[in-house]
């Protein structure tokens, strides 16, 4: 192509499969959640409890088979976190993009999808949302095994707190993915590749944004 | 999987066992005793008294009344082991009628012996073998009464009452019928506690002699059919069960046929602590919440409504012909009583809900109270910390009663009889005060007022069919939560944080419209590019 962009499959049909039912997972969980939590009353308790409970084991078992498969292909390497060229990264963002002459300074490539600025959001997400929710809410789930495990003098007052902040966490970081999505040019790209896996990239080969 | 399922299974069965040993000997004893009482050479008398039918009894069942006069259903008597109160009905102040002392022969006509006339004195001391009423709890004639003011004695002749003739019971006719108890023997008192049908208790009245499955799911004849001895099943005469000292939790699990005697007077002794097969969350809570707490969602469910306000302070009062005031509602319930003041009655009563550890204290006619304040007639403990403590339903009785303002302590009154004193006939407070605490042997200054009271009547019968137990949002709710009274406890649904609740929402608002401006800008700055 003109551009040395050559089409692609960035994102497997497993990493897809993963994506697309831990997004539906956590939109359930953020609807199930808040209602348990008093926010709204579009669900009744029990309802919202038990679906909750139910997308958690869900979502479990996906991750056993996303940890698998970032580790088997080496994907988790697309998240380690880097400076370089974030700088860059905040400033197309916050200024840059309003000019439509911009382009964005990151060069993408397969083996180097995520631009520095996702790579950091994401392992937030993974590192600090994810630990929190999970933590406060196996807690929550297992809460009837507390004595059994020697937590007996724990109270669920801060485990529940751990658990709204991280639920709030998640809403922020849904909210600003959603909206990054369409931050692309044409505005669907970055949606229509998730979709299909495909997308118009650097080959590996080039001189990507990051260094090797 | 194999051996666990195999105890099950033996659990299973036994608990099947059981449930035919109770029923089989409650419905077939016409046709499965071995025993005809009408064939019997002892009970071919023209029986006169009470009494009389109890020797007849003895002289087979020898132990009988050693047996009961053991219990409290004899001594009125009891020594809490927990809290070393002396309580009992001999000496227990409530928020009905009372106390028993100096009321003897109209309180004592539930007392389970004949002719008990002065609390000063024990029923054993008073009473011998021969006054056991033996027919007061076996009488399968249902025409057994003991008339209301003769000190536990059924009327011997014929007596006119408010007009009427009344006959007495064929004694000789009853004797020859005699079985296990049914609902109808235990009602004929404990229905009517605090002086009429459902007065007192709120989860015991009338309506359950025959209830339908909807207001008790054993008793009912459409559901289990049990009697009250199915889950009170006495040893040696000794009926289980307590208000002074309630069994909260079954520690020895579900019960299952052996050779020691074991008492059922708990949910969980038949129904273990994992009682839900399909919504397994439930059994999560049995480690804190009671199973009365669901599985009774209202008591006086059963169109008798239970008393709930009792003022004794407003009693006394006559009409303009001076004859005492009588005050009915619409609903034909008396509101006010020349001789008892004024009530209030409630049916389908959502219980209040307390942490209860199942051991009663009462504020004894010796117990200094702060009259400042509404005056708990009985304490109990319990909390969130406390493992044998369950969240539980009860009937908050309220009320004023007659105190010493002086020396700061309930009084005890004299209400009925034919003396001069008695309020009864005189309603002169003054008078059936000074005559009580004198009877009584309590301290009083001479100076009386009347002070609010609560009183806790823990619930546990009329237990509803499994759809009519409450749901998941009855408690978890923020708004008119079930369990609102319980504080100890973070409970998801009823609490929140609102301060994260507040910086969480704004956050996510800031984000939405941080997001939404920033594409409204990149918008408008496409389409002017685009020129």
């Amino acid at each position: 192509m003109a551009n040395g962009k050559i089409k692609t499959l960035v994102f497997t049909r497993f990493e897809r499969f993963w994506h697309w039912c831990q997004a539906l997972l956590i939109v359930g969980m953020m609807f199930t959640g808040f209602g348990i939590n008093g926010a709204h009353d579009l669900i009744a308790y029990e309802q919202a409890a038990f679906l909750h409970r139910m997308a958690a084991w869900t979502l479990m078992g996906l991750w056993v088979f996303a940890i698998f498969w970032m580790f088997t292909t080496g994907e988790w390497k697309q998240f380690i976190p880097t400076v370089h060229k974030l700088r860059e990264v905040v400033r197309y963002y916050s200024i840059d993009i309003f000019n439509p002459e911009a382009v964005h300074p990151y060069r993408k490539t397969r083996k180097f999808k995520h631009n520095p600025l996702q790579r950091l959001a994401y392992l937030a997400f993974m590192l600090v949302i994810m630990p929190a929710i999970w933590g406060s809410g196996l807690l929550y789930l297992f809460y009837n095994d507390w004595p059994a495990l020697g937590l007996q003098n724990w109270s669920l007052e801060p485990v529940a707190f751990v658990h709204v902040a991280a639920a709030f966490g998640m809403l922020l970081f849904f909210i600003g993915h959603v909206y990054m999505v369409f931050t692309a040019t044409p505005v669907t790209k970055y949606l229509h590749a998730m979709l299909t896996g495909y997308e118009e990239v650097y080959p590996d080969d080039s001189e990507t944004g990051v260094k090797k | 999987m194999y051996g666990i399922g195999r105890r099950r299974t033996a659990v299973f069965a036994s608990f099947v066992a059981l449930l035919l040993i109770c029923f089989g000997n409650a419905q077939a004893e016409v046709k499965n005793s071995t025993a005809d009482h009408s064939k019997f050479k002892e009970l071919q008398q023209d029986f006169k008294t009470g009494p009389e039918v109890t020797e007849a009894c003895l002289s087979c069942h020898t132990e009988a009344s050693k047996q009961l006069m053991q219990t409290t259903h004899w001594t009125w008597e009891f020594d809490h082991p927990k809290t070393g109160e002396k309580l009992g009905k001999r000496n227990v102040l409530n928020s009905f009628c009372g106390n028993v002392v100096s009321n003897e022969p109209r309180c004592t006509s539930c007392h389970i012996g004949y002719g008990w006339q002065d609390m000063n004195v024990s029923s054993s001391e008073a009473l011998g073998e021969q006054q056991v009423d033996c027919l007061v709890c076996h009488d399968k004639t249902g025409t057994y009464s003991k008339f209301p003011t003769k000190a536990g004695h059924p009327l011997y002749e014929p007596t006119n009452v408010n007009g009427k003739v009344q006959m007495p019971p064929d004694l000789t006719k009853i004797a020859q019928h005699v079985g296990q108890t049914s609902r109808e023997n235990c009602g004929a008192c404990h229905f009517y506690g605090g002086g009429g049908d459902g007065v007192k208790h709120g989860d015991l009245d009338s309506s359950l002699t025959n209830p339908p499955k909807s207001l008790d799911v054993h008793m009912s004849k459409e559901g289990a059919n049990m009697t009250c001895a199915t889950c009170h099943n006495p040893d040696a005469h000794n009926v289980p069960g307590s208000r002074y000292a309630t069994k909260v939790i079954d520690k020895e699990g579900v019960d299952i046929p052996t050779s020691h005697y074991k008492d059922h007077a708990s949910c969980d002794s038949c129904h273990g602590d994992k009682p839900h097969k399909t919504k397994e969350k439930l059994n999560d809570h049995t480690d804190k919440v009671a199973c009365q707490t669901c599985h009774i969602p209202e008591f006086a469910r059963g169109g008798v409504a239970t008393k709930t306000w009792w003022d004794w302070s407003t009693a006394g009062k006559m009409d303009e012909n001076g004859n005492p005031l009588n005050i009915k509602d619409d609903h034909g319930h008396i509101t006010y009583m020349a001789t008892k003041g004024d009530f209030k009655y409630a049916e389908n009563v959502v219980p209040t809900y307390a942490w209860f550890d199942g051991q009663m204290n009462y504020t004894l006619r010796d117990e200094e109270i702060n009259d400042q304040g509404v005056v708990a007639m009985n304490t109990f403990g319990g909390s969130a910390n406390d493992p044998q403590s369950r969240i539980w339903p009860f009937k908050l009785m309220r009320g004023k009663q007659p105190y010493d303002t002086k020396e700061k302590h309930l009084l005890i009154n004299h209400v009925f009889g034919k003396d001069d004193a008695s309020f009864w006939s005189n309603f002169s407070w003054e008078k059936a005060l000074k005559f009580a605490t004198q009877k009584a042997g309590q301290s009083y200054s001479g100076e009386f007022g009347f002070v609010e009271t609560t009183m806790h009547w823990p619930i546990t019968h009329m237990v509803a069919p499994k759809e009519d137990a409450l749901s998941c949002q009855d408690c978890h709710t923020r708004t008119n939560s079930r369990l609102a009274a319980i504080t100890d406890v973070y409970m998801p649904g009823r609490d929140h944080f609102p301060l994260l609740s507040s910086i969480g929402w704004g956050l996510a608002l800031l984000t939405l419209v941080g997001s939404i401006g920033h594409g409204l800008i990149r918008l408008i700055s496409t389409k002017r590019g685009g020129r």
